[in-house]
């Protein structure tokens, strides 16, 4: 063995260690109570319970997919006319789209209900107007609106990123060779642009489908996500444990399905997960 | 302008400024129906700028643009009759060989076995049968330069842009594809618009040159006019090597120079009028001492192959001088120069710019080695 693997492998082991136990262990851990009853003996009977939350899996993969379709109708325009913008003004709208990520998730989340409370800030203003009030938090919108907003600058930013890696010259040539600007888009921008795109979906969605903080805060208690399951079968007991971590493992999967398949629109483009 | 009928492309008067900078100033230039013409000048003379003027990319600040009698000012460039061969050919990399040459045809929304004959015809005539499916990654520089010039004629332009297009291939495949490009040009019966910074290239390549420099035109002319009879100083100094000297035109047929009374070709000059005399270091010939017209030391030789390029110190002013004889450095030569080989010009701005070749050795003026440049952008 050469002295230069050996330096790389030192280097590499710190993260080795802490990959093993804080993400193999712990998965270890998940999968050895998926299939295991509370007495620790062998069992496939988490799965049979499953069938109880098929509707919280339906709700959390529908959430997710709209959100996911809203989160993409807004970041593509909102991409494409930054790169239309100086350098210098692209990288202050880039910072903007970032700013509130420096904010606490949690905090991000909790100011959307005074803002769409009965008592909110929009009611108040409709109430001045006279109408009102609208019933906006705890319901599935608020919910979708939520996921939107608290996602959408992984959206934006690889979708941005491909687009401003497209060269000039190639929409000159597709101009030159009779392209409308229209036809530019769809037939240059569209296609490059689409490594960004999957990464975004990937970005969005996954988070989507897992969340359980933005349902419970914006949702109320009346949209129960698969996320919510989790974490409310935690929290009850360690007789839930099992249960609990068969729904993660199949999350996980889930997950991972969806991604290999977006990973296949992607072609061979290296698409981060 | 000459025989107004037969041009296709008419700038007049155009004016183009980035900022302070101006980039074209006032320029005026006829472009014939299937001529090969180059704008050939060093980088930022405007010659890039030009292109996209007629290719739509840019707007000039004023001036009229002219497409075979109609103002096009203000016609965006996917409405052009023209097709453009970018610096960097600007292939789409999503797309195959095949698919790129077949783009501005779906663009047009030509139905499918036309475009296919089409593409297959293009793709023969710039010989690369069979490569229909390959990626545009795996192409040699030389390749893609080739499927660049099968999508840009695919779509039957009346005239033809190239900008750069041979900059970034070596010296060997560039000799090629000027052959390659002239012969297509030939076959087509099209007019090619091709720009340079190459003087070698574009005397090679042209029907007529355009010599540019800081937004103007210098020279329009047949290669050899340009190369014969250079109407200035830089000129004379970008087309090949030049010897210029201070000069005066006693009367016609008769010049001093170098102190010395020579017989020459030109006329129309005032009496002793103040010129620039140009004579190209391969015209002179090196004699010896008591037969020379003028008198010299050699202090340096270049062994370059087919001559030697030797310099000559003829009192204090540097000559070069392209000879097969041999020479070595100290030698006292004679310099012997025909009557023909002697070239007049007006003085102009450019005078007494373009001196001997005193600082040649650290000069390294060979232009064809030059690395592909950013143009005027």
């Amino acid at each position: 063995m050469n002295k230069k693997s050996f330096g790389s492998r030192l280097v590499a082991a710190p993260y080795i260690v802490w990959s093993a136990i804080f993400i193999v262990v712990p998965l270890i851990i998940m999968v050895y109570f998926a299939f295991t009853n509370d007495a620790g003996s062998f069992t496939l009977s988490n799965f049979a319970q499953i069938g109880k939350f098929k509707k919280a899996f339906g709700l959390s993969i529908l959430y997710a997919v709209i959100a996911t379709i809203i989160t993409l109708l807004l970041s593509y325009p909102m991409a494409y006319y930054m790169t239309k913008f100086k350098i210098g003004h692209q990288r202050m709208i880039m910072m903007l789209i970032m700013l509130p990520m420096w904010m606490n998730f949690l905090i991000r989340t909790y100011s959307w209900i005074t803002i769409l409370a009965n008592t909110g800030l929009i009611n108040k203003f409709l109430s001045f107007l006279g109408i009102g009030p609208l019933q906006l938090i705890n319901t599935p919108g608020a919910v979708i609106l939520g996921m939107v907003y608290d996602f959408i600058p992984y959206m934006i930013l690889p979708i941005y990123t491909a687009m401003s890696k497209i060269d000039n010259s190639l929409l000159e040539a597709a101009s030159d060779l009779g392209s409308d600007s229209w036809s530019r888009i769809r037939r240059v921008i569209m296609p490059l642009s689409l490594p960004g795109v999957i990464s975004g979906i990937t970005m969005v969605f996954v988070p989507s489908v897992s969340t359980f903080y933005i349902s419970q805060k914006l949702g109320g208690n009346k949209t129960l996500l698969i996320g919510d399951a989790i974490e409310y079968l935690f929290n009850t007991g360690p007789q839930y444990y099992n249960v609990a971590s068969t729904l993660s493992l199949i999350l996980m999967v889930l997950i991972l399905i969806s991604t290999l398949i977006m990973n296949k629109f992607g072609d061979d483009e290296e698409v981060v997960i | 302008m000459e025989n107004q009928k037969n041009n296709i492309i008419e700038l007049k008067d155009i004016f183009v400024s980035f900022g302070e900078e101006k980039v074209l100033d006032g320029l005026s230039l006829a472009i014939k129906d299937k001529e090969f013409i180059t704008l050939l000048g060093p980088s930022g003379c405007g010659k890039t700028t030009t292109l996209r003027i007629i290719a739509g990319f840019l707007d000039a600040n004023r001036g009229e643009v002219v497409f075979e009698d109609k103002k096009i000012n203000g016609v965006p460039s996917y409405k052009r009759q023209v097709n453009t061969i970018f610096q960097r050919y600007a292939l789409f990399p999503h797309l195959n060989v095949y698919e790129n040459v077949a783009f501005g045809l779906r663009v047009k929304k030509l139905k499918e076995n036309e475009i296919k004959e089409i593409v297959t015809e293009m793709l023969h005539l710039v010989n690369l049968d069979g490569f229909e499916k390959r990626s545009i990654s795996t192409l040699s520089g030389g390749q893609q330069q080739r499927v660049a010039i099968a999508r840009a004629i695919a779509n039957k332009p009346k005239v033809l842009l190239l900008d750069e297009p041979l900059a970034a291939l070596d010296l060997k495949l560039r000799k090629d594809m000027q052959k390659e490009l002239r012969r297509i040009q030939r076959q087509l019966g099209i007019t090619f618009v091709f720009v340079t910074h190459d003087q070698e290239e574009a005397l090679t390549m042209s029907d007529r040159v355009v010599v540019m420099n800081k937004g103007k035109i210098q020279q329009i002319g047949t290669p050899q006019d340009i190369y014969n009879e250079p109407e200035n100083a830089f000129v004379a100094d970008f087309i090949g090597e030049s010897n210029i000297l201070d000069g005066v035109m006693k009367k016609d047929f008769v010049a001093e120079f170098s102190g010395h009374v020579f017989e020459c070709l030109d006329k129309g000059f005032f009496e002793n009028e103040n010129v620039d005399v140009v004579v190209r270091p391969e015209d002179v010939d090196i004699v010896p001492v008591e037969k020379g017209m003028l008198t010299g030391t050699v202090t340096s030789v270049d062994f370059l192959g087919v001559h030697y390029e030797i310099i000559v110190d003829i009192g204090g002013f540097k000559w070069m001088i392209q000879t097969t004889d041999e020479c070595f450095v100290g030698d006292n030569v004679g310099l012997y120069i025909e009557p023909d080989a002697i070239h007049i010009m007006k003085k102009s701005e450019y005078s007494g710019l373009y001196g001997d070749y005193s600082t040649y050795s650290e000069e390294m003026e060979h232009l064809s080695d030059i690395e592909p440049e950013d143009d005027d952008e």
